[in-house]
């Protein structure tokens, strides 16, 4: 039906999903290619959960229907779980080992979840787990560790290296731009293994 | 031609500069905010651009403009139009000289809005025209229609984008902006712009008249149109175009619909060539209800035989599976899902060191469970986390629903919460009716100085304007007095002994009273380079007891059975009074 290379990237507000987006779009259009995508706005922001879709070569509406998704980036490995219906089945999977735990598993009185739990529910993907903090704060900040993930996730999108590196050149602020790009190339040699 | 990635507020504010627009007016309200967030940084602008203090304000203002031959635009989400509504309706019979666009967003499945009404039937209800776009280039194309129609029709035009071009990003081609050069001249024309009954009546003949060619005109420029295919056909608009056209089986034909009111005959004579309609629109039936009426006998499936839903928003799932039910697709080309279930929830959430937070706690605390807590719309709705929230329903509706429950005879305390910017969007008159009328109430203002949900949207109350220039920041402590309160305090809601002391002597009097809550809000603080250290938990007096966590900051969590600090503690200092045996104080120095 649609030749489009969907990527669905979730996380908690403020990890940077949004300027995930702009880097894969602004290699989209480097490479003179058709691209849409949807985000979160607004007050789901703070600190609620949040999920950007994007689509490749995508020439209809930017929303990716669930069981689909050929690729989902997480920046947090509980996103991941509660994401993990809309990846197609042998869809790829890149996810931070990172959890941060929200707020209501303590207000509400559910047992919180543990990484081991929920590592069991994400096994069936065979998901490229990062340690996206560490690598990020080797390349210089642990606010890069978006970036870092979309390298190690860039096998397997269908765009040129070289044109991410130079979306990441032009969009992140002028005195971070080694560190992100330093990032990135940690991110990717470390994807290139999973 | 360039082309850009861009958000369709981005291409939307872009298709403004192109259009040598000359005034912007508008009130952040999610999802239109970005379009003036977006104008406003422009270097040198060629155009007036405000923050007004609500939307009847703004639209006021930007048909004044239009009156004085600028092209103007004001923004406001779908709720807000409600409260434009009054100019809106007698906009019409008084027209404009130069293009006014109104931009009303709407917010199919409530994403952050109250409700999910449909800007459609505004259009329909003042008889003015309305675009509404199906993806992000043509909402940017459609801005600069609808200047144009706004222009040769002599009427604002709606323009209803949705959360989903808004918020959608997609590879835009954008054309040049040209700078403004046209200086506002009004022309004096009582029987235009003065409506008393004697003129009123003759402008309302001249809206109507102006219907039928409006109707054919919307037609000519391709904003509604339709390919024959077959025997049966499929009617879209909005979003939803983008989701038919990647399903669209062969042989079927396809009507869009971008743009109101619809021309009657042209659609009739599509209607009837086909053998059954299928309508697929978001929220209200508008597109549905214009093809019942004259599709005759040939049958439409929609929202009113139960095919689609009323509420929520499309998507290209839901669409598939209305298809299928109607018998517009053989099968359903998407598989059932299932999401894991049982996974802790993670709404949006008051951020660590917000001092709504402390506000709520230190209210709770003195007036208790039993109090009731009218509250707003803003970033602090979320205090019904802290069940500190009783009652939301539009802007400004603390105060006078609190009012009205104080005066309905209902005994208990009522203490009601309102951010800076809402108070001075509706808020004001509330209390200066409260205080008139009598009401035994508390008001908290929660003044972080700023529009904050939105995106930090500066307002009379911040000291600067939309455009960065500095302004005489409006009293909050003035306003109240001249309302009539004689009780008005201002605290730093982070000095919880103070906060605690001033709510007790408010329960104590009668009457209105108003307790002004001021701290910078801490994302603002934090990106001005405000850093109050942080503080932690000493694990050998900590008990585990869950008193911290029960405040619910982000920034404490429990860990091995006991409170524990996080990096995202921003160092207000709160929990160290929360924390009932004295286990939190500040961090040594690393």
């Amino acid at each position: 039906m649609t030749k489009s290379y969907d990527i669905l990237i979730v996380g908690i507000g403020g990890q940077g999903t949004i300027l995930a987006s702009n880097i894969l779009g602004e290699a989209c259009l480097s490479e003179g290619r058709h691209v849409r995508g949807a985000e979160t706005h607004g007050m789901a922001q703070r600190g609620g959960s949040v999920e950007t879709h994007i689509r490749i070569d995508g020439d209809f509406g930017p929303l990716i229907v669930p069981g689909t998704a050929d690729l989902l980036l997480s920046f947090d490995l509980l996103e991941a779980l509660r994401y993990s219906h809309y990846l197609k089945t042998g869809g790829k999977m890149v996810v931070n080992r990172q959890m941060v735990l929200p707020t209501s598993a303590f207000t509400l009185k559910t047992p919180p979840p543990t990484v081991e739990t929920i590592l069991a529910g994400l096994e069936r993907f065979d998901p490229c787990l990062i340690d996206a903090e560490k690598l990020a704060a080797e390349a210089g900040s642990i606010l890069a560790q978006n970036v870092v993930i979309l390298g190690a996730a860039s096998w397997s999108i269908p765009l040129q290296a070289d044109s991410l590196i130079s979306a990441i050149r032009k969009l992140v602020p002028q005195k971070t731009v080694d560190t992100n790009v330093s990032a990135f190339e940690k991110g990717r040699a470390f994807g290139r293994t999973c | 031609m360039e082309r850009q990635y861009l958000l369709g507020n981005e291409a939307i504010a872009h298709a403004c500069r192109e259009s040598g627009v000359g005034f912007v007016s508008g009130y952040p309200g999610t999802p239109s905010s970005e379009v003036i967030d977006v104008l406003r940084i422009q270097k040198d602008p060629s155009f007036h651009i405000e923050w007004s203090v609500n939307e009847k304000v703004a639209l006021e203002n930007a048909l004044a403009a239009a009156w004085c031959g600028v092209r103007a635009i004001c923004t406001m989400k779908h709720v807000g139009l409600n409260v434009a509504a009054d100019p809106l309706m007698t906009s019409a019979y008084t027209g404009v000289t130069g293009g006014l666009v109104i931009m009303s967003a709407d917010d199919p499945f409530a994403h952050s809005s109250q409700n999910e009404q449909d800007t459609r039937c505004y259009a329909h209800f003042s008889r003015l025209p309305c675009l509404d776009p199906a993806g992000v280039q043509e909402a940017h194309d459609m801005v600069r229609t609808a200047f144009e129609i706004s222009e040769e029709f002599s009427l604002p035009v709606l323009f209803r984008p949705t959360t989903r071009i808004c918020h959608s990003k997609g590879d835009v081609g954008l054309g040049t902006p040209v700078p403004n050069t046209k200086k506002g001249e009004f022309h004096k024309d009582p029987r235009q712009y003065v409506v008393i009954p004697a003129h009123t009546r003759i402008l309302h003949k001249k809206l109507n008249e102006k219907q039928p060619a409006l109707k054919k005109r919307l037609v000519e420029r391709g904003l509604n149109w339709f390919s024959l295919k077959g025997k049966i056909a499929i009617i879209a608009s909005g979003i939803g175009v983008s989701y038919v056209q990647e399903l669209l089986p062969p042989g079927v034909s396809f009507m869009k619909i971008g743009a109101y009111p619809i021309d009657e005959e042209w659609l009739g004579e599509f209607a009837r060539k086909h053998e059954k309609i299928l309508v697929i629109e978001e929220l209200a039936p508008v597109v549905e209800e214009a093809v019942r009426q004259v599709a005759g006998c040939v049958p439409v499936f929609g929202k009113i035989n139960g095919y689609a839903l009323y509420e929520g928003e499309l998507s290209p799932s839901s669409v598939a599976e209305i298809m299928t039910k109607a018998g517009f697709l053989e099968k359903n080309p998407f598989a059932p899902t299932e999401p894991v279930q049982n996974l802790p929830m993670r709404p949006p959430i008051l951020c660590a060191g917000c001092h709504h937070r402390a506000a709520f706690y230190a209210m709770k605390k003195v007036f208790g469970e039993s109090a009731i807590y009218p509250s707003d719309i803003g970033c602090y709705t979320l205090g019904i986390q802290l069940g500190a929230v009783d009652t939301t329903i539009c802007m400004g509706a603390s105060i006078t629903v609190g009012s009205g429950i104080a005066n309905s005879g209902e005994p208990r305390d009522v203490v009601c919460t309102i951010g800076d910017s809402t108070f001075l969007h509706t808020g004001i008159q509330g209390l200066m009716n409260a205080v008139y009328n009598g009401a035994d109430m508390t008001v908290v203002i929660l003044d972080n100085r700023i529009t904050a949900m939105t995106g930090h949207q500066p307002n009379p109350n911040t000291g600067v304007t939309a455009a960065g220039v500095e302004t005489p920041p409006v009293s909050l402590d003035a306003v109240c007095r001249s309302c009539g309160v004689t009780f008005v305090e201002t605290v730093d809601p982070y000095d919880l002994t103070g906060m605690l002391r001033v709510l007790a002597d408010a329960k104590a009097r009668k009457g209105v009273k108003v307790i002004i809550a001021k701290q910078m809000c801490v994302i603002v603080a934090r990106r001005a380079g405000v850093r109050r250290g942080m503080y932690a938990i000493n694990p050998e007096t900590c008990t585990g007891c869950g008193t911290c966590v029960r405040f619910g900051c982000p920034a404490i969590e429990i860990a091995d059975k006991k409170a524990r600090i996080t990096e995202l503690c921003s160092g207000c200092a709160v929990c160290v009074r929360v924390c009932p045996v004295g286990a939190i104080s500040r961090e040594a120095k690393k």
